[in-house]
């Protein structure tokens, strides 16, 4: 293993996220031998700020400075990275929006293999390096083989890595703005909107009532309801029940929707696939009723219950409201 | 509006428990459900809604074998007007570059404004619409869960960024746009429907005929193959209460109490 590896930056407002030190840990494990070059790109002050702080995890940072980058639009910072790094290398990117928009693209204009959501990497063999991706969310992993004779962009899931303990290192900032020329692009941004509130705030409450696909149509969110009525606690859901527009998508807990810490997290028909469980936080307990032995959720949960939801709920409520009645008395 | 929806039949996660074969090289397919990736449905719908507003036609394209016509099908009876089968022996054993490259023949043989993909499939990782993008050299924009159309040379699109926050940009007319679940909200097929396109001609371009050297594309022309499957470890696993319904809830009460989950 010869090749250059580095690591796209992601930042915002001077700040590097989490994954600048996770990709530390990844490419160790692709080349213990080979120091990654951070990569990091953008304009102002802020830029500068990033390069500092990146120095502590990276021996060399390549920073790339321009008035195009003041939002970070892919397809020219894709234009800008085919310019900097050299043919043969491997490039480490996060899984996140903004690698989705990136990363297949810069693959193909750098000539160079592709592997997206990589949660584990074990090492080289000969010109492969070997991987782990999930498949069927989360129901099944892979062993993927990745060719790396002419470099490769790896798009690495955030959270699988975990940043490695030690001394920050002494790192230097090479200045890389001068070589990519004007840049174009085909799209440009315009603004962000800002996620609506809803008239609950599920990070507030230590008690939640989650549903997923396994409620199956609209008419049954009432069970869901009726439980968190009866415990005191809020309905937030997964994905596929705000997709299905069930509930609103500010009760959606996960990576495109509201991050929350509950003291109690009781999973009712989610799968558990990984952008779910990144909204989860402050480690929870998690009961977890699911239909499907094989639910990716029964992995992470504390307490699992393989029932119908339709049927477990309603006896569930009716027994807590039981429990009311009879302490009232 | 011409546009081109790229498509994929997969076994449909919400019908079945994947199991992975005694081999390890591949799930149990057998008795699989299969249906069209969800993703791809809410782009067909997509375009179907666009083309309903500024005029136009939906070409349903599929990489594949025979199994996978009943998708395009599904599709047509949805209302798209076209359905493409892409076969050929020669693609068997494809990496996402190698659909890309298919799927690149392809276009460049009609004349699309806009062409959409699923953001990804259950068994894929958002690969194919960013490389089809920069092999075209079209604009592209994933996570895509809004589309107006500004005219005939550009369109506002939004996406999905973190925290359920919405991204919006201008984007230029050709390009590839990847789009989310929620988007839409994807009209019901029934089986009238289906039958109503059972008899439509779909069209099944070869490589031959695409203009594909077959060592571009296929198992030897990948670079990433995968190895085998396994079974998943995250974490300890739960504690699997195995008794009656009804001694489940009284165990769940009780840990809520302990836990501080009832008031």
């Amino acid at each position: 293993m010869t090749a250059r590896i580095f690591a796209y930056i992601m930042h915002k407002a001077g700040v590097a996220d989490d994954s600048a030190a996770e990709l530390v840990a990844a490419a160790k494990k692709i080349d213990p031998a080979a120091p990654p070059t951070a990569i990091v790109i953008g304009s102002g002050a802020d830029l500068d700020t990033v390069c500092a702080s990146v120095c502590g995890l990276y021996a060399e940072v390549w920073k790339v400075a321009s008035d195009a980058f003041a939002y970070p639009n892919a397809e020219l910072i894709r234009r800008a990275l085919v310019k900097v790094v050299p043919a043969g290398s491997v490039v480490l990117v996060p899984h996140e929006h903004f690698g989705i928009d990136l990363a297949p693209g810069l693959s193909i204009k750098l000539n160079a293999a592709f592997v997206s959501d990589v949660l584990s990497i074990d090492g080289s063999e000969g010109a492969d390096l070997k991987v782990v991706r999930q498949e069927f969310g989360g129901q099944v992993s892979t062993h993927v083989r990745c060719n790396l004779s002419s470099g490769a962009v790896i798009t690495v899931r955030p959270g699988a890595f975990k940043a490695l303990d030690g001394a920050p290192v002494a790192g230097s900032v090479v200045d890389k703005s001068g070589e990519i020329g004007a840049l174009t692009a085909g799209r440009r941004y315009l603004e962000t909107i800002a996620a609506e509130a809803g008239d609950v705030d599920i990070t507030k409450h230590a008690v939640l009532v989650s549903v997923g696909r396994g409620i199956q149509e609209k008419d049954n969110i009432g069970i869901a309801h009726e439980l968190a009525e009866a415990l005191g606690a809020a309905v937030s859901c997964s994905r596929p029940v705000v997709d299905a527009k069930w509930l609103e998508k500010s009760r959606q807990v996960g990576s495109s929707g509201k991050t929350v810490k509950p003291k109690v997290y009781i999973a009712c028909g989610i799968s558990g696939a990984f952008q779910h469980l990144a909204g989860l936080k402050g480690n929870p307990f998690i009961i977890a009723i699911n239909k499907n032995p094989k639910a990716p959720i029964f992995q992470v949960a504390d307490v699992g219950i393989v029932d119908d939801i339709l049927e477990f709920l309603p006896e569930f409520t009716n027994k807590v409201r039981e429990m009311h009645s009879v302490s009232v008395k | 509006m011409e546009i081109l929806v790229c498509a994929r039949r997969v076994p449909d996660t919400s019908e079945n428990e994947i199991q992975i074969n005694p081999a390890g090289n591949d799930i149990e397919r057998d008795d699989l459900v299969y249906s069209i990736n969800e993703w791809d449905n809410y782009a067909v719908e997509e375009a179907l809604q666009i083309v309903a507003r500024v005029g136009g036609s939906v070409t349903v394209v599929t990489v594949g074998g025979q199994d996978d016509e009943e998708i395009l099908r599904r599709e047509m009876a949805m209302g798209a007007t076209h359905g493409v089968l892409i076969a050929d022996d020669a693609f068997a054993g494809s990496d996402a570059r190698g659909i890309a490259t298919i799927l690149k023949a392809f276009v460049q043989k009609g004349r699309y404004d806009l062409i959409l993909t699923g953001v990804q499939a259950d068994d894929g990782g958002a690969q194919v619409g960013g490389m089809l993008a920069a092999m075209l050299d079209y604009p592209f924009a994933s996570l895509v869960n809004g589309i107006e159309v500004l005219d005939a040379k550009k369109l506002k699109v939004t996406r999905e960024i973190a925290g359920g926050n919405r991204e919006v940009s201008e984007i230029d007319l050709p390009c590839v746009l990847s789009i989310q679940t929620g988007i839409n909200e994807p009209r019901y097929v029934g089986m009238r429907g289906i039958r109503q396109v059972a008899s439509v001609p779909i069209p099944t371009p070869s490589a031959a005929e695409l203009g594909i050297d077959p060592a571009t594309v296929g198992h030897a022309a990948a670079k990433v193959k995968r190895v085998d499957y396994f079974v998943p470890s995250l974490g300890k696993g739960a504690e699997m209460l195995e008794g009656s319904r009804e001694e489940n809830i009284d165990k769940v009460i009780e840990l809520l109490a302990a836990k501080g989950g009832l008031k």
